[in-house]
């Protein structure tokens, strides 16, 4: 446990160091404003692959609708911060909580569903948000929303990242965190065992759903414009690669994944042909070679400070799968 | 009642779209587990592949009816091609991974094809030729009309039926395939070669998704190669409305969406149409998750 909360600590304070370094960066100019948009990218992501990944990693239930709840939260904050002049703050946290509301919503139905069946069920509710927001007209309709404050600052971005991370980090090493962990290595065992899976799915899609919301807020403030079509399913299919990349159910894997993902991304912007043809290649090569993603079972932890507890809890997770 | 028939016979000819489309994603999904989100864009292939060969055809001066039928088994056999290759070389080898890694290479094919086809043929609409004059037929009185086009469609689905039915039920390719998709390991047991049965789903499925898309340019005379999306997603849809497996299943929940899509879009509200096909959806899995032909599979423990 002691080891844990050195590790928290350690971990906190190189990401206080990292914001350090670039915010002197930002400010003195070293970095341009391109790196800057590329940065809160990076941000928006992390937050929304982190949250993804406490649904489909930790939980194992398939979602392929976590761009619905981004652009909740996004037209939310974005309302909210146009035409009522609600301060940036509770914009965000607003348009989260109604993220996490349709969370519980959709949660609740889709709760007798599992595997690919959920997975269908999810990008059919991030389709059908996706159309009534095309087709409501005090939201913009299919032209979106457009002239949103840029509120979104690094620092602002930072913060909402890092309480993301510690949020759903603390949560899966959490006895919560661990009964979603046995549902989703076996769900009929888990029941038997005495854990409420139904509780644990809808609070771990009202947690994603959450921060996703809260993510979209975010982005909405960083872009200037949203539109109903950037929160289609290519969107969420995006979030899921992120996961996937960074490797299923480990919380630094969704971060590398975000990143790398974010930074495959703008660096093929060069090759506007070729791009999304390269990114499919390096997804299919990468699920034949690596399926397990870039980092595999990898706990949050750094250096070899960590590395017996993550092998321990392997074991522990690896004896209850067989 | 009249304005409601016509309607109808429009959502039946859309329909039909859909059903054909929609077994390629059942077979394939009832024999490997896996959502092929490739097969709309194998669709869009093979309506590209129909527009070229009927255009060269028509230059070539054969008949109508020559070209039509040939830019269908032109189209089809290719697209079968590329079904079995892309099998092959893309979900072979995660036969034994995860579902969501198989998912995800699906998802990769699907932006592949779809961006290969933006960097050949460019990423604007092209027309399709119009292989036959369109007539019209009027039925009871003068109210209802039916396309020529729209009974070709209706024919071709039923033929292309008969023709899938005779496989899967008289052939040995076909009873290796209802064996698979029971047992993967007894059938292998029995001696039935798994992966030239697989093989043989994916040419049946993409060959059908083929016939969609050249009759999808007949109909909507566009196509471009980002139209195998939606389509294949509402067939997908209309696969898991039958049931997912269910052959019958597929051409009634493919009917059943392209009716409903029609009827919707025809009292005014086209632009919910998508919203609806996924409400629908969501309404069956949450009452009948099996779909209306499937069976209910009670989960071991």
């Amino acid at each position: 446990m002691k080891k844990l909360n050195t590790n928290f600590w350690v971990g906190i304070i190189v990401a206080l160091a990292f914001y350090g370094i670039v915010q002197v960066l930002l400010t003195t100019g070293i970095f341009s404003d391109v790196t800057r948009s590329m940065l809160l990218l990076i941000g928006v992501n992390i937050m929304l692959a982190v949250s993804l990944n406490l649904i489909t990693g930790i939980t194992g239930q398939f979602s392929i609708g976590h761009a619905g709840f981004m652009s909740v939260g996004a037209y939310t904050s974005a309302i909210l911060t146009l035409d009522y002049n609600v301060p940036f703050i509770p914009a965000i946290l607003a348009g989260g909580v109604l993220a996490a509301v349709f969370g519980v919503l959709i949660g609740m139905p889709t709760l007798r569903l599992n595997g690919d069946y959920l997975a269908i069920a999810t990008l059919g509710f991030g389709e059908i948000i996706r159309i009534i927001m095309l087709n409501t007209e005090y939201v913009g309709g299919a032209s979106g929303l457009s002239g949103i404050p840029a509120k979104t600052t690094w620092t602002m971005l930072f913060l909402f990242t890092l309480i993301t991370v510690v949020v759903i980090n603390n949560f899966i090493g959490s006895t919560h965190g661990r009964a979603c962990i046995a549902i989703r290595e076996n769900e009929i065992a888990a029941e038997a065992m005495g854990i409420n899976t139904t509780r644990y799915k809808i609070i771990a899609f009202t947690i994603g759903a959450l921060f996703a919301g809260m993510a979209g807020g975010l982005s909405a403030h960083t872009f200037y414009v949203i539109t109903p079509g950037s929160f289609n399913f290519l969107k969420s299919f995006e979030i899921i690669v992120m996961v996937v990349l960074g490797g299923l159910g480990s919380t630094a894997g969704s971060i590398v994944g975000a990143v790398f993902v974010t930074l495959l991304y703008t660096y093929l912007r060069e090759f506007p042909e070729w791009r999304m043809i390269i990114y499919s290649i390096v997804l299919i090569l990468m699920m034949i070679f690596r399926p397990s993603g870039l980092l595999g079972k990898t706990k949050f932890s750094l250096g070899k400070l960590g590395k017996k507890e993550a092998k321990a809890n392997d074991a522990i997770s690896e004896s209850s799968a067989s | 009642m009249e304005y409601f028939i016509q309607q109808l016979i429009n959502g039946i000819s859309v329909g039909s779209i859909y059903a054909l489309i929609a077994l390629g994603y059942t077979m394939v999904y009832g024999i490997i587990k896996l959502i092929n989100f490739a097969h709309g864009d194998v669709f869009m292939v093979g309506s590209f592949i129909g527009l070229y060969s009927a255009k060269y055809l028509t230059d070539a001066g054969f008949p109508p009816v020559v070209v039509l039928i040939l830019s269908l088994v032109i189209s089809m056999t290719i697209s079968a091609l590329l079904g079995i290759t892309i099998e092959r070389l893309a979900y072979k080898p995660l036969r034994k991974s995860t579902r969501i890694a198989a998912l995800i290479t699906a998802i990769g094919v699907s932006f592949l094809l779809e961006y290969t086809g933006v960097l050949i043929l460019g990423p604007q609409a092209q027309g399709f030729p119009d292989i036959m004059d369109k007539k019209q037929f009027t039925l009871f009185g003068s109210s209802i009309q039916v396309e020529s086009n729209q009974v070709m469609i209706l024919l071709t689905t039923i033929i292309l039926m008969i023709i899938l039915q005779y496989i899967v039920r008289f052939t040995k390719t076909g009873k290796a395939m209802r064996a698979v998709s029971f047992d993967v390991e007894a059938a292998r047991l029995m001696g039935i070669n798994v992966d030239r049965t697989i093989s043989a789903t994916f040419a049946i499925g993409s060959a059908l998704a083929a016939a969609a898309g050249v009759i999808f340019g007949m109909t909507y005379n566009s196509v471009d190669p980002l139209m195998g999306v939606m389509p294949g997603l509402k067939a997908f849809v209309a696969a898991v409305l039958g049931g997912i497996g269910s052959i019958p299943g597929a051409l009634v929940g493919g009917l059943l969406l392209g009716t409903v899509e029609t009827e919707i879009s025809s009292l005014g509200f086209s632009s919910w149409r998508d919203g609806v096909a996924f409400a629908v959806l969501i309404l069956i899995l949450i009452f009948k998750p099996s779909g209306l032909f499937g069976k209910n599979v009670r989960e071991k423990v």
